[in-house]
């Protein structure tokens, strides 16, 4: 209650407040850019004030974001980038004949021939087409409607719209959505937001985070009885833990997701980050059709890519776009009315979108630096993921799973009784405790495993694996240190 | 059956703007003009979204030259480029992380350019303090209202909670409101004395909501849209009183506050009026004000960026705020860097000044010319009548549609204004809003269409319009 006297004059309580305020919101949590991000951010203003500390910087693995942490962006996306905003550079000969090609369209399908135009809610209709061609090119020729495109700000605003359009209900009615624990803290932060139930269901750690069909069927159990599940989510690859889905768990999800009338929801935001020998990515969609009709033309999904990922990471672009596969025409209709919202997606955004869809080709004069580039960035990460492994797996305490995919690891800590009591003590989740403690004497800012979920009576971290090689050799050997003394300090 | 045929009812009441039909009618017609269909138009005009650059209004050089240096740093080796464009562009790809532009941006909007927003708004408002961590940067400023509307709209409540909205309303706020279970409770401004905002009919809106919802927030748009009204200071103030009185939370959507046209018109903010009605009504009553980098002369409305301030909000809502926002990653960042050059644009001494002022002050005559032009034609033509747009991006003029005309309207199953716009779309190749889409008086019909367009755009609208709007009116006497 935000009663007080000023001079005596007694104010009033305010119109919005704690009490009055909308409720899920107040659930709502988002452990990336959380309490820690926060501290680290304090921390990097102290030390810009010259306050004295063991370190001289804060090194953010929090969050994945490859520019952040030194990586380049591809040279030809940035020169078509440019020549969109600026036109008049269509005439510098600096830039490649393809480069100006692509410009030039992108540039025709906008209002005004300006990126600063409004485009459709749904996106720049030949860049949904483009979209479609490249779904048909990477799942083998099986067709994509552009109609069943919808570019959005982020995948994360895709996933939002479509969690919004499927929940509903009232009271045990209520629309259950199932996801991976641990998961990205997106859909919990979304299924807080939306009021709707949150069906967890746990990887298996000990196999490599993979899928446990037994585990789908019980949490699925388990909650029609609080909730109507309707919505299945997987992120493949992973995120926080890198798994790689093979083959076979995804067909056994699409045949779990039919046999209990689910709406599939498909990240696959990391799908050109697979390291793994061994590993490969399936999309979803093409696993669907290769089932055969039966499934192909009933089972309801979506599926979700973005730019701020895989080898380009041009995370402040905003660019995205789902796919919407056998979706109820009416349906339809107010997914549409829902996007409209939003008004359009940023232009810039849907732009890079296209030029990702439609990269430099063999015949082209950027396209071999165009690969070298894209081959640098991701055998780069590939290595990163490797040395990680490796590294965290020779430190008591700490286990680490092969980083199949993704940007991450969610490494398994092991903390001394004595630690976990101290955390309680002071009112904090052990694995907070952990990070807190790393950042304030090592900079370096993690995310405590509580904030992706995990099984009860573990803790765990996720650290990014995009710092530079040597950096990362470094914060490597710094978290191993700090690991054991952490242990030697609490034993 | 589908596993989607239960749809939230919040979703299904959104309403379906009769703009939908009119674009898909739109996209046929560009088809069959590229396939040499012949039509007494080549091409289509579209003036149905305040879009600017759409219609034929030209983006501003610095603020692309510094988009295209900050894109492709490459690009400032030599001399290509002016100095303050070099300059500009290396000092925001500082404030970027990792100095590039493909980074998220902190959750707020890189701190360095809501710093800027934040002394914009002191300027704006004759020194009254801002402070940066009251402002969010987000892709739009829709997006941001959606936000502060998800805040106040407690789902579970019962009455439901209410926001007073005006008539006639852009539409976007309507329907983000059902997709939150809010009940819209309208005041209708009077068109009779150009969209005034009349403090009895706020009264009267707040009664009628009695029994029907627990109204908690206050909705303006100043300058109006659809609407080209600008609010007195006076109308500002007693809509705050009117606020403080009755206990409501003000949302105030001034997204258009560049666009101001008329000498005797002045935009006056709501933070500014507040502030200078002094305590306890500056301390107390709760805000929130919206703006953009989509309108005003840059109208770069396709890189999604606005922002909103909130004022005197609770310190512990502010952190559940904050929360929310963090879930939305970050407003692009080519949109933050068209917003920083909004709200410092070059100055006097400046190299690309000259061209800045050249091309701002050509966008400002066109708009105030298309004003005029507006006024003359469309209150010549008979069955129209227009208030005079001071601000907005729009003209919403009112439409006196012969009964004929009406009840065709109605065999064919369409609103009479939405009939007169296919008309327009089809005979003359004109896109633009009917008035249904925006709320009017029961037994009015309006259309609104973009008034910021190059001149010669707007020229061959208004010849086109009053060619079929005579004929029209001729059939249907």
């Amino acid at each position: 209650m935000s009663q007080q006297a000023v001079d005596g004059v007694p104010c009033l309580r305010k119109v919005l407040t704690v009490e009055n305020m909308n409720p899920n919101v107040k659930r709502v949590e988002y452990a990336v850019r959380g309490p820690i991000v926060q501290r680290a951010v304090q921390i990097e203003k102290e030390l810009r004030e010259g306050v004295k500390k063991p370190f001289t910087e804060v090194i953010k693995a929090n969050i994945g974001d490859a520019h952040a942490m030194g990586q380049r962006p591809i040279t030809f996306f940035r020169q078509v980038l440019a020549l969109c905003s600026y036109p008049e550079l269509l005439e510098d000969n600096k830039f490649p004949e393809d480069a100006k090609k692509r410009a030039q369209r992108i540039l025709d399908a906008c209002g005004g021939h300006s990126i600063g135009a409004y485009s459709a809610s749904q996106g720049i209709e030949c860049i949904r087409q483009d979209v479609a061609r490249y779904i048909e090119w990477r799942d083998g020729g099986i067709p994509s409607n552009p109609d069943n495109i919808y570019l959005s700000t982020g995948a994360s605003d895709a996933i939002v719209t479509i969690l919004k359009l499927l929940v509903c209900g009232e009271g045990r009615d209520r629309t259950g959505v199932m996801i991976s624990i641990p998961q990205y803290p997106l859909y919990s932060a979304a299924l807080a937001d939306l009021g709707a139930v949150q069906i967890s269901y746990y990887l298996d750690e000990d196999n490599c985070w993979s899928l446990n069909l037994a585990e789908l069927g019980r949490a699925l159990n388990e909650a029609k009885q609080r909730c109507k599940p309707r919505v299945l989510c997987i992120i493949n690859p992973g995120n926080p833990t890198g798994q790689v889905q093979s083959r076979q768990c995804i067909e056994d999800v699409i045949r779990f997701a039919k046999e209990e009338h689910l709406f599939l929801m498909a990240d696959e935001v990391y799908q050109d980050n697979v390291y793994a020998e061994g590993c490969k990515f399936h999309s979803f969609k093409k696993v669907l059709f290769e089932m055969g009709p039966e499934y192909s033309s009933s089972v309801e999904m979506a599926s979700f890519h973005s730019t701020s990922k895989c080898y380009m990471g041009e995370c402040g672009f905003r660019g995205g776009y789902m796919e919407v596969i056998n979706m109820d025409p009416e349906v339809k209709a107010q997914l549409t009315k829902l996007v409209s919202v939003r008004l359009c997606p940023p232009v810039p955004g849907q732009a890079l979108l296209d030029l990702v869809v439609n990269p430099p080709q063999p015949d082209e004069p950027s396209y071999t630096s165009f690969m070298k580039e894209r081959t640098a960035v991701l055998a780069a990460l590939a290595e990163k993921a490797r040395l990680t492994e490796e590294i965290f797996n020779t430190v008591p305490g700490i286990t680490c799973n092969p980083v199949q995919g993704a940007m991450y690891t969610f490494p398994r800590i092991t903390l001394p009784q004595k630690a976990i009591d101290k955390a309680k003590a002071d009112g904090v989740v052990p694995d907070m405790f952990y990070c807190m403690k790393l950042l304030e004497e090592e900079g370096i800012c993690l995310v405590p495993g509580s904030g992706f979920g995990q099984r009860d009576g573990t803790f765990h971290f996720r650290m990014t694996i995009l710092p530079p090689t040597e950096k990362l050799k470094v914060v490597l050997q710094k978290i191993r240190d700090f690991h054991l003394r952490f242990t030697s300090e609490f034993s | 059956m589908s596993v989607l045929q239960e749809i939230g009812s919040n979703v299904r009441n959104m309403k379906q703007l009769e703009n939908s039909v009119l674009a898909r009618r739109t996209t046929q017609i560009k088809e069959e003009l590229r396939q040499g269909v012949r039509k007494s138009y080549k091409e289509v005009i579209d003036v149905s979204w305040g879009d600017p650059h759409k219609a034929g209004v030209k983006p501003l050089s610095f603020v692309r030259q510094v988009l295209a240096a900050c894109l492709y740093p490459q690009l400032m080796d030599g001399d290509k480029l002016l100095v303050d464009v070099r300059q500009r562009a290396q000092r925001l790809l500082k404030a970027c992380t990792g100095g590039s532009v493909g980074s998220y941006s902190a959750t707020a909007g890189i701190p360095e350019i809501v710093q800027r927003v934040s002394e914009f708004i002191m300027r704006r408002d004759g020194g009254v303090p801002s402070h940066p961590e009251n402002i969010y940067i987000c892709p739009g400023s829709q997006w941001a209202l959606t936000n502060i509307l998800t805040v106040l709209v407690n789902p579970e409540a019962s009455p439901r909670t209410g926001v007073l909205t005006p008539v006639p309303c852009h539409s976007t706020t309507v329907l983000s409101l059902t997709a939150l279970g809010a009940v819209v409770v309208p005041y209708y401004l009077r068109e009779e004395s150009g969209w005034a905002l009349e403090v009895e009919e706020l009264h009267r809106a707040l009664d009628s909501a009695k029994g029907v919802c627990n109204p908690l927030a206050l909705y303006v748009i100043n300058p109006g849209n659809p609407a080209g009204y600008v609010q007195s200071r006076k109308s500002v103030q007693e809509v705050i009183r009117f606020a403080a009185e009755k206990r409501l939370f003000l949302l105030a959507d001034e997204v258009y506050q560049e666009c101001v046209y008329g000498e005797k018109t002045e935009f006056v903010s709501y933070k500014r009026a507040l502030a200078e009605m002094g305590p306890p009504l500056s301390d107390r009553v709760e805000l929130a004000s919206f703006h953009t980098a989509s309108k005003s002369l840059m109208g770069e409305c396709g890189l999604r960026c606005g922002y909103v301030e909130l004022v005197n909000l609770d310190p512990t809502v502010m952190k559940h705020i904050n929360s929310l926002f963090s879930t939305n990653a970050c407003a692009p960042v080519l949109g933050q860097i068209a917003l920083d050059v909004m709200m410092n644009p070059p100055q006097p001494g400046d190299p690309s000044y000259h061209l800045y002022v050249k091309e701002t002050q050509h966008i400002r005559t066109s708009v105030a010319e298309n004003v005029k032009r507006v006024d003359e034609v469309i209150n010549s033509l008979p069955g129209f009548s227009c208030q005079l747009v001071e601000g907005g991006a729009f003209a919403f003029p009112r439409l006196f549609l012969p009964p004929k005309a009406t009840k065709r309207a109605e065999e064919a199953g369409m609103q009479p204004d939405t009939f007169y716009c296919l008309r327009l779309l089809e005979e003359a190749g004109v896109l633009l809003s009917p008035g249904t889409d925006y709320g009017q008086k029961e037994g009015t019909y309006h259309i609104r269409f973009c008034i910021m367009t190059s001149l010669d755009i707007m020229e061959e609208l208004l010849r086109r319009l009053s060619i079929f709007h005579k004929r029209f009116m001729k059939e249907f006497s």
